[in-house]
């Protein structure tokens, strides 16, 4: 039998459409079936074969958040992440505004050195920053968590935002100072502005980073200022036989940022690659 | 006038940063001269290298780092591979590509406590686990997996939470391709790995340059993972650095080895992080 060019090619087409959907599919599978199993009851959870088709319940959903009060803790995820980005922001803007328009010497020095500080082992520093905190009296707050995402994510959005700020033509700001604009003004009604999308797509970043942080939030909070991270890791031991219960939490705990990942995933990858990849 | 105004706006970023890292870096130095344990709060004093000797004569250690290489090695490779033949394929125009693109991306938002509890209770668990199920369907032995394969075990979360951001980053970068290049080498008859060598490759080097740095800062301190499915076990089998200093530090109180063991976690770090923002960040900041 012989194949044609056009047959061929349909083939290839079809073929790669399928390979496609099917990796899809595995890549999906497992978030899938958690939210199918906070659904089930705990003995459908664990039948073998596994199930398909049932009668959903929402029971899981409410003994989780009568057993750990939901809320309060998406409450701390959400101010943590929230407030660590706006701290980040207010402190960042500025300093990647004047590197990336009045670089001096050793600007890329600085961010270089700035990158580098990434490179240091939280665990390296558990210690020191657990006992300082003790003694401020920080720990188990979200102030101290604010603090230490922000820290962590400051030469990440450092780099973005330099990047982004390079992205703006020189002329518009040298026509601007013509025209008599002080810095702030500069800043305020050019630079920002213009590189919006830049911004938003750090803090984005900067969110979903500080969401997920498990390491300091499960060392440094307990009951006050504990986070979603901490939660799912309380429920691992004494509630790991519970499936259904644990799916529900997990659920919980992800939908927030897994649908405003969605909704986002466009500006993100800008902000992931340091608007380095075109 | 200008030059000192610039200096204000730039100090708040630089003191910040220069204090995250000086103050815990130095009184982690000065804790692993130290006698310091939480249990005995009334035996102190220095001790010169005797918290670094028992850090270093640690048996697991020599695993631990081995652990930490092959961990950090393995999910890059796989997930540079797996992301960039899923962003080859996904560049055919198809209808629902969107909704395939945010099932194939959704992984990298999950939190790594909960990507590691769904592995370990509902695919892993060697009775009701969906892989023992498949298993058994075709006969073939059950294993359980984290406690037979722990490494592998961890490589496979991280992978499937990590691939995705591959993939993330090589579609954008591939977006950005020049559509007649590609044109005119299919019209010549080039082969497709002729055309993935000479044409897509080096278009994607920065991106696969980013990806691999950025990992590498992640997957050098992986912990959540490791503390919520094996414990760093059977024996010391999962065990990466991060997590035989965070044993030492929390489990057994002693804050003077921990500490020696994170000046050793630095060490490592930056050997690595210099040849990897050499390489990769000079590139970047052009």
């Amino acid at each position: 039998m012989k194949i044609g060019y056009r047959n061929m090619k349909r083939l290839k087409h079809q073929s790669t459409v399928a390979a496609c959907y099917i990796l899809a599919v595995i890549f999906f599978f497992p978030i899938f079936w958690m939210v199918l199993t906070s659904f089930k009851t705990e003995l459908q959870a664990i039948s073998v074969p596994p199930l398909f088709f049932f009668e959903p319940t929402l029971e899981n959903f409410s003994i989780v958040q009568e057993r750990s009060d939901y809320f309060k803790y998406a409450t701390n995820s959400i101010i943590t992440s929230f407030g660590a980005t706006i701290f980040a922001l207010i402190i960042a803007v500025p300093s990647a505004y004047s590197m990336a328009f009045f670089p001096g010497r050793f600007t890329k020095d600085i961010l270089l050195w700035m990158l580098s500080t990434k490179m240091l082992p939280a665990v390296g520093v558990l210690m020191p920053v657990y006992l300082l905190a003790d003694s401020a009296g920080l720990l188990d707050t979200k102030t101290v968590l604010i603090i230490i995402f922000a820290m962590m994510n400051l030469p990440i959005i450092m780099w973005l935002l330099f990047s982004y700020f390079k992205e703006i033509p020189n002329e518009i700001l040298e026509a601007s100072r013509m025209d008599g604009c002080s810095t702030m003004d500069e800043l305020r009604h050019i630079v920002l502005p213009l590189s919006w999308g830049g911004i938003a797509s750090a803090a984005l970043l900067c969110i979903v980073l500080c969401w997920n942080e498990a390491f300091w939030a499960i060392n440094l909070t307990a009951g006050d200022a504990g986070t979603l991270t901490a939660l799912i890791a309380s429920y691992s031991s004494p509630e790991g036989l519970f499936w259904s219960k644990l799916s529900a939490a997990s659920t919980l705990a992800c939908a927030p940022i897994v649908i405003f990942g969605w909704f986002c995933q466009k500006q993100l990858v800008q902000g992931l690659t340091f608007g380095a990849v075109k | 006038m200008k030059v000192s105004y610039t200096k204000a706006l730039q100090a708040p970023s630089i003191i910040l940063l220069l204090l995250w890292m000086i103050v815990p870096l130095s009184m982690t130095l000065y804790f692993s001269f130290m006698r310091y344990n939480l249990l005995y709060p009334e035996r102190t004093g220095f001790t010169g290298s005797l918290n670094y000797d028992f850090f270093l004569t640690d048996p697991a250690l020599f695993d631990a780092v081995l652990n930490t290489l092959t961990l950090v090695g393995s999910i890059i490779t796989i997930s540079v591979v797996l992301g960039m033949g899923i962003a080859l394929l996904l560049q055919e125009a198809f209808r629902g590509r969107g909704i395939v693109r945010v099932m194939l991306i959704s992984p990298f938002f999950i939190m790594p406590t909960v990507n590691a509890l769904i592995w370990k209770n509902m695919f892993m668990n060697p009775v009701y686990g969906l892989f023992a199920f498949v298993s058994g369907l075709f006969g073939w032995p059950i294993i359980d997996w984290l406690s037979d394969l722990p490494l592998l075990s961890i490589i496979i979360m991280l992978s499937w939470q990590w691939t995705p951001f591959a993939l993330l980053i090589f579609m954008t970068s591939l977006q950005s391709m020049d559509k007649e290049q590609i044109e005119a080498a299919e019209i010549e008859g080039a082969s497709f790995w002729s055309k993935f060598y000479y044409l897509t490759l080096p278009h994607l080097l920065r991106a696969i340059a980013v990806v691999i740095m950025i990992q590498a800062i992640f997957h050098l301190s992986i912990f959540a993972e490791i503390f919520v499915t094996t414990g760093g076990g059977p024996g010391y089998d999962s065990t990466n650095t991060t997590f035989l200093i965070f044993t030492q530090a929390l489990l057994q109180f002693d804050v003077g080895v921990a500490s020696a063991g994170g000046v050793f976690a630095i060490i490592i770090a930056n050997i690595i992080a210099f040849f990897l923002i050499k390489t990769v960040a000079q590139g970047m900041a052009k």
